[in-house]
């Protein structure tokens, strides 16, 4: 499988303690790729080390290799704004900057050095690339903290994706949605396969089934098992897996 | 509903598996009973029992979606509600066949009997071993019991090759006999479908087990 994203022997630690071990893993482009698992088994950890978010954590570290379109992510000399400029993230809780929802988009082209003039343009195809534009277009200069709750997840996204990322990284992006909003979400990341990579963590395991192409289970920051979607719900390969998607456990 | 509850009303379906399995062991029982003993009374009996078969099918159907709807099942459960649901489908038409063997007998009337009917009881009794045998594997989970049932399928091929032979000759002997023996040909037509059936149900027991589907105990007819 070509991977646009891939681990080997991936282990990670927050000083003594070890989340991740030895996790070797496929990310293959053009396609969701969902992580469940209970909480705690190091989900959320291994796709923020997709993007290096846990840098900042005093006493973090990984082991092993992440590699990007083949190229190690934690080698010496990568620039890591450069880095999560290609590597997006949408996370849990919407979280719109304090700004109008232009400004908002336009903040990540503008870090990076992106001219005014063309900054309309990017706010606008990312507008419609999250399914926002229409709801928005009228009120650009009003805050982003104006929206409802599934139209900041989607600004949101809308603001990861005006760097023109390759892979999108979403945390638990619809557990503070409702249900409408949620579908909008799962709807747009099908139309965002033709163009991105996105990696998903959830807690709901029917929305792993509904939305990705592939599915990891982790469990004590162990990879368990990681397939095409289809089969691992369906014909999980092992018991803990099974007790795990069947409810018998976590 | 809670787990152990969603535990529970797993196993209530494949308890109402059982029962419809029984239900159709009888009617193939009896059906075949009333055409050797000439009880038109018990076939029109096993005629009308064939709406309680069609019935529970239902009613296990109806089980299974809610089931579906209200625990979203996954890996091992789902397998289980999904060969429910095709295990019903197998015993209701297995039903049927029975129904017409019952309806056959009903026809035949006091017509005097051919022959006396010997290989067509024991390709009834040996469908009906077969079906409550591969009810007992879906219920144990045994693949290999299972692939073993739909192999003894042949030997219901074979006493239907026997069947058929028989009265072919009685045919070409004598005329007359063409419309009794073509209906004894149904007969043992619809015994020898009842018996691939269950080889269908053998086929969603490797599926629950494994996880695969595959085609088995490939019929001659």
């Amino acid at each position: 499988m070509d991977a646009k994203m891939e681990t080997r022997h991936l282990s990670f630690y927050y000083a003594a303690h070890q989340v991740l071990r030895s996790v070797d893993l496929k990310v293959k482009g053009n396609q969701i790729t969902a992580f469940i698992g209970p909480s705690g088994c190091g989900k959320s950890t291994l796709l923020r080390v997709l993007n290096r978010m846990n840098d900042i954590i005093p006493g973090a570290r990984a082991e092993g290799e992440v590699l990007l379109d083949g190229k190690s992510i934690y080698a010496p000399g990568v620039d890591v704004v450069e880095l999560r400029k290609k590597v997006g993230m949408v996370f849990q809780q919407p979280n719109p900057f304090p700004k109008s929802i232009y400004d908002n988009v336009a903040f990540g082209p503008r870090v990076l050095g992106m001219r005014e003039v063309s900054l309309d343009e990017v706010v606008e195809r990312s507008l419609r690339a999250a399914a926002l534009w229409d709801e928005v277009k009228d009120v650009l200069r009003k805050s982003g903290l104006a929206l409802s709750g599934g139209q900041q997840q989607r600004l949101c996204i809308a603001r990861a994706l005006a760097t023109e990322p390759e892979v999108l990284l979403m945390d638990e992006p619809c557990s503070a949605l409702d249900p409408q909003s949620t579908l909008r979400i799962e709807e747009l990341m099908h139309e965002l396969k033709q163009r991105y990579t996105t990696v998903i963590v959830t807690h709901n395991m029917h929305q792993a089934a509904r939305v990705s192409d592939w599915t990891g289970f982790l469990l004590l920051g162990e990879l368990i098992e990681y397939g095409r979607t289809s089969d691992l719900f369906s014909r999980p390969q092992d018991r803990r897996t099974e007790d795990y998607i069947t409810g018998r456990f976590g | 509903m809670p787990r152990e509850s969603f535990n529970r009303h797993l196993r209530e379906l494949q308890d109402d598996v059982l029962v419809l399995g029984s239900m159709v062991g009888k009617a193939i029982e009896r059906s075949t009973e009333a055409l050797k003993k000439r009880d038109l009374e018990l076939a029109r009996q096993v005629i009308a029992d064939d709406g309680n078969i069609n019935s529970k099918r239902f009613e296990i159907e109806e089980k299974c979606i809610e089931l579906i709807i209200t625990q979203q099942p996954m890996a091992g459960d789902l397998r289980i509600i999904v060969a429910v649901l095709n295990i019903v489908v197998d015993l209701e038409r297995m039903g049927d066949h029975a129904e017409g063997n019952a309806r056959i007998a009903v026809m035949i009337g006091d017509e005097p009997p051919l022959k006396p009917l010997i290989d067509l009881p024991r390709m009834a009794q040996k469908t009906v071993e077969m079906l409550h045998r591969s009810l007992d594997a879906f219920i144990e989970r045994d693949g290999e019991a299972a692939k073993k049932v739909s192999d003894e399928d042949d030997e219901v091929d074979q006493l239907y090759d026997q069947v058929f032979r028989e009265l072919l000759t009685f045919m070409a002997e004598d005329t007359r006999t063409i419309s009794r023996a073509t209906r004894l040909i149904w007969v043992a037509h619809n015994l020898e479908r009842s018996a691939d059936r269950v080889t269908n149900i053998c086929e969603r027991v490797v599926y629950v087990v494994t996880g695969k589907m595959e085609e088995m105990g490939v019929s001659k007819y």
